[in-house]
């Protein structure tokens, strides 16, 4: 079943045009990855399809439902979640309550429920505070629960997003260079990390830079170049198709 | 209404359209050079005519003009020296309340150094009867005074930003702070001058506007609030606009009056700027796409 | 949890002891700097949430206050006589209505001050709404100023018009009646119930507020402050929770308004003036922005000095002044929590090298 279908996607700037006539599929369950080279359009992909910006041209099906016009906030209620290319962690606040921000779609209480801090609210808490720790417990960063998250190293903040975003719950979680910035290790770990998630019932498509990371994780590709879809396949065809070869590495005599 | 009348207003409009277009321009000058809203701007005019009043107790007029020019600019250069020059990096609340709280305070030093009253300048040229006939209508000499003299200001402004070293130096500053400084050019001096020529443009327009609208400690404020009010409707950052802008405030406050009474005048332009900012905070001049306009 | 809890009642205690301080030195006078002081601070806790947690300026919220306060002024002093029929009489049997006598024996048919007061408090409120709705929807300087400009637009309103007393205000406002025997108003006998009132209600205040800050509502304003697209992202409505922060404060304000006016027996413009929602501001920055204790202690403090006079004729460039202070030197404030904590470090230190 295909969970998110985008459908002759366009998107102009001015005088650039970012992007041009993109379709793709994600079936459920799967991990998709995006690749192509910087200037690619993949953020701005993602900034369509989560709501951040309005095509030109084209649509976004989302679990069944045209989502296009949306609210950001609207498309997560409908099991969106994702992460920024620039880390965003809400600074001032500690790593469990950046998670805990993650599980508003999944509580009620109103600001008049919390500011009387009725029965439901205090039960809500808990529970949410409960799913918040096993999210911690499933990171590995129980210790840092009470830490200022934007203080963390960065390879832990990344980590931090990435709870977040799982504490929503989605059904689809797009990872914008979930492993920018990290060394080998963490890359591994980023890595072992994502097919955990696919693992909750997770659909993931991905924005990544880090071929290791690609090759390793994601069933499919899709390789965007200024703007424009130029191969979709598996994962092993990808690397032998030679337009993306022409595209990553130029023609033969350079 | 008879044309006498019609025209009465449209200069009214177009003497007070005037100042609020310099005090336009002043926000313009550090807009660009910083990307901050000097909330202390009104306070310059006001210097301006303050300083001028006291000074030309003992100066023949234009000495005492220029000199409350010369230290309304030494007074900005103190301002951007004390409280911004040395700040870094700081947020976009914390810049808006620092000079909130330093428009503040040049107001009360003006409190307790001139009292509660009202002041003003002779008139340059004739006096307060004075009137020239054009055609056949008569206009006060003074106001011709106040467009003449802000016109040669906005010139000359127009001139050092485009033909002088220092004045593209300061555009280059504005354009792209960084890739400036690796061409030798000292942001913070840059910033420093735009509080300068910033005071400096507001005291003139508030001397040659002095003798027509008093001047008090406390007129910077109103005058701030509809500076800013002509800078957003011209595009922020685009001074060329701003003149038109503020006349377009200017008329329609001065012709307010057949709709509201006059203690409403304020409330006019303020609803002005609200409308702007709701429907189209980049103004008339400004394209919605761009985030910055930043050359004069 | 409970621990949120425990400052309240140690504020509760301090706001006793300083009751029974005047007391007992005989300086019974000062209560009604501090009451005054409590409705002031008030609108500062309101404020503090719009502010510092939901991170959204407001230099125009003098303007809900003297929105309340002048709604219950012009209900409780405006004569309705001269309207008489049946419909005053029966407004006046459902207590809507109130017969009373004026200062100068005439009869008079006025709005009773709790059907004021809660007509003033909607209203306030819904203007909030409505002006809040397109305001929020800029940020930086633009909203600073938009707001700015709704202050001096509610400024220009009461001091051109006429109805609203002009540049005099409205005076001979009527005590508010809350229970038989207590009633808000500067009464010199009613001093100490009103001081308890006051502060009474501004505890209630804060404990709401609390909740409201440590509960998912609380997180979500603060996520909104720190980074919004990511609340968008974690399917928050932020333009609506802001929208909803900002009516909260208005209420808190306008509440505020209305108590005061009472108490004073009238209002006037500089209620509203830019001035005071400058040290709102103020008292909030110098509180520590995201910190609520922080701002009550301050405006306890700064409220009750400027009102005995203890600022003079600096009194605008005392606020002005810490203003600036402040944001150059101190962003987060001067009670800030890790500033408290280095304090508490350096106490804990001494001790443990004692023993």
């Amino acid at each position: 079943m295909k969970l998110l279908s985008v459908r002759g996607v366009s998107k102009r700037f001015g005088g650039l045009q970012a992007l041009e006539d993109v379709s793709f599929d994600v079936p459920q369950g799967a991990i998709k990855a995006l690749i192509g080279p910087n200037g690619a359009g993949k953020t701005t992909l993602f900034n369509l399809i989560s709501g951040f910006l309005r095509p030109d041209q084209g649509s976004v099906v989302f679990g069944g439902t045209e989502v296009l016009g949306l609210a950001p906030h609207q498309i997560a209620a409908r099991g969106m979640a994702r992460t920024f290319q620039q880390i965003r962690l809400f600074p001032r606040m500690t790593v469990l309550e950046n998670i805990l921000v993650g599980r508003h779609l999944h509580s009620r209480g109103g600001f008049l429920a919390c500011m009387l801090n009725l029965p439901f609210t205090r039960k809500e808490e808990r529970g949410i505070r409960e799913t918040g720790s096993e999210i911690l417990d499933f990171l590995g960063l129980s210790g840092q629960a009470d830490a200022e998250a934007v203080h963390l190293p960065y390879g832990q903040q990344r980590m931090v997003e990435l709870g977040r975003a799982l504490a929503c719950e989605p059904r689809i979680l797009l990872l914008d260079e979930p492993a920018a910035g990290l060394n080998i290790r963490e890359t591994a770990e980023m890595g072992r990390l994502i097919s955990r998630i696919r693992g909750r019932n997770v659909t993931v498509l991905l924005v990544e830079h880090d071929m290791s990371l690609v090759m390793d994780i994601s069933d499919d590709i899709v390789v965007l170049s200024y703007g424009q879809k130029i191969a979709e396949d598996k994962a092993h065809a990808i690397q032998k198709d030679p337009e993306v070869i022409r595209v990553y590495l130029g023609e033969g005599d350079a | 209404m008879n044309p006498d009348l019609f025209f009465q207003y449209v200069v009214a409009g177009i003497t007070y359209g005037t100042i609020y277009a310099v005090v336009a321009i002043g926000f313009n000058i550090i807009y660009n050079a910083t990307g901050i809203i000097n909330f202390a701007q009104g306070e310059f005019v006001m210097l301006g005519g303050m300083t001028a009043v006291t000074l030309s107790r003992f100066l023949p007029l234009p000495v005492a003009i220029l000199g409350a020019v010369a230290v309304t600019t030494v007074i900005g250069a103190v301002i951007d020296i004390l409280f911004i020059r040395w700040l870094r990096g700081p947020s976009v609340l914390r810049m808006i309340i620092i000079t909130i709280g330093v428009s503040i305070l040049v107001r009360e030093a003006a409190l307790h150094v001139w009292g509660e009253s009202v002041r003003a300048l002779p008139y340059f040229t004739g006096t307060s009867v004075t009137s020239i006939k054009m055609g056949n209508v008569y206009i006060s000499p003074q106001v011709l005074w106040v467009v003449g003299v802000s016109a040669v200001a906005v010139v000359a402004l127009s001139a050092f930003f485009n033909y002088t070293m220092l004045g593209r130096q300061m555009r280059a500053c504005a354009a792209n702070r960084d890739a400036a400084r690796l061409c030798g050019i000292s942001a913070k001096n840059m910033v420093t001058l735009s509080f300068m020529l910033s005071a400096g443009i507001g005291a003139i327009g508030g001397a040659v506007v002095c003798p027509i609208t008093y001047v008090q400690y406390d007129s910077g404020t109103p005058l701030a609030i509809k500076g800013f009010t002509v800078a957003i409707l011209g595009g922020i950052g685009n001074s060329a606009a701003a003149v038109g802008a503020g006349m377009i405030l200017g008329i329609l406050e001065s012709f307010s009056i057949w709709v509201l009474p006059a203690a409403y005048k304020e409330v006019i332009s303020i609803s002005l700027l609200l409308l702007i900012l709701f429907i189209r905070p980049s103004g008339i001049f400004g394209s919605a796409e761009e985030a910055r306009l930043k050359e004069f | 949890m409970r621990g949120r809890y425990l400052p309240v009642a140690a504020f509760a205690g301090l706001i006793v002891a300083i009751q029974m301080a005047t007391h007992f030195t005989g300086s019974g006078y000062h209560l009604t700097q501090l009451t005054m002081s409590a409705y002031y601070s008030l609108l500062a806790i309101g404020l503090c949430l719009l502010v510092g947690y939901a991170g959204q300026i407001s230099l125009g919220h003098a303007g809900f206050f003297a929105i309340g306060g002048y709604i219950t002024a012009l209900l409780t002093t405006h004569d309705l006589s001269s309207r008489a029929g049946g419909a005053s009489r029966w407004l006046a049997k459902a207590g809507i209505l109130s017969a009373r006598i004026d200062l100068y024996g005439g009869e008079l048919l006025t709005v009773h001050p709790w059907v004021a007061c809660l007509v003033a408090v909607l209203a306030t409120v819904g203007i909030a709404y409505a002006v809040g709705g397109p305001v929020l929807k800029l940020k930086g300087h633009y909203l600073a100023m938009a707001t700015l400009g709704f202050g001096v637009i509610i400024y220009r309103i009461v001091l051109g018009t006429e109805f609203l007393g002009a540049a005099d205000g409205i005076s001979e406002v009527p005590p508010f009646a809350i229970l038989p025997g207590l009633e808000v108003s500067g009464k010199a006998a009613l001093r100490v119930p009103n001081y308890y009132l006051a502060w009474g209600l501004v505890i209630a205040g804060m404990v709401l507020l609390l909740n409201l800050i440590h509960s998912r509502e609380g997180r979500a304003l603060s996520s909104i402050h720190g980074a919004e697209d990511a609340a968008e992202a974690m399917g928050i409505p932020t333009a609506r929770y802001k929208l909803s922060a900002f009516a909260l404060s208005a209420a808190f304000a306008g509440l505020a308004g209305v108590l005061l006016t009472h108490y004073n027996g009238g209002i006037g413009p500089s209620e509203a003036s830019v001035m005071k929602s400058v040290r709102y501001v103020a008292i909030v920055a110098i509180g520590g922005m995201a910190n609520l204790w922080g701002t009550l202690l301050m405006s306890l403090l700064l409220n009750y000095l400027s009102l005995r006079g203890y600022f003079g004729t600096y009194d605008d460039a005392v606020f002005g002044a810490i203003l600036i202070l402040i944001m150059l030197f101190a962003p987060g404030g001067l009670l800030r929590r890790d500033l408290l904590e280095e304090v508490r470090d350096v106490f804990r230190g001494n001790g443990e090298k004692a023993s």
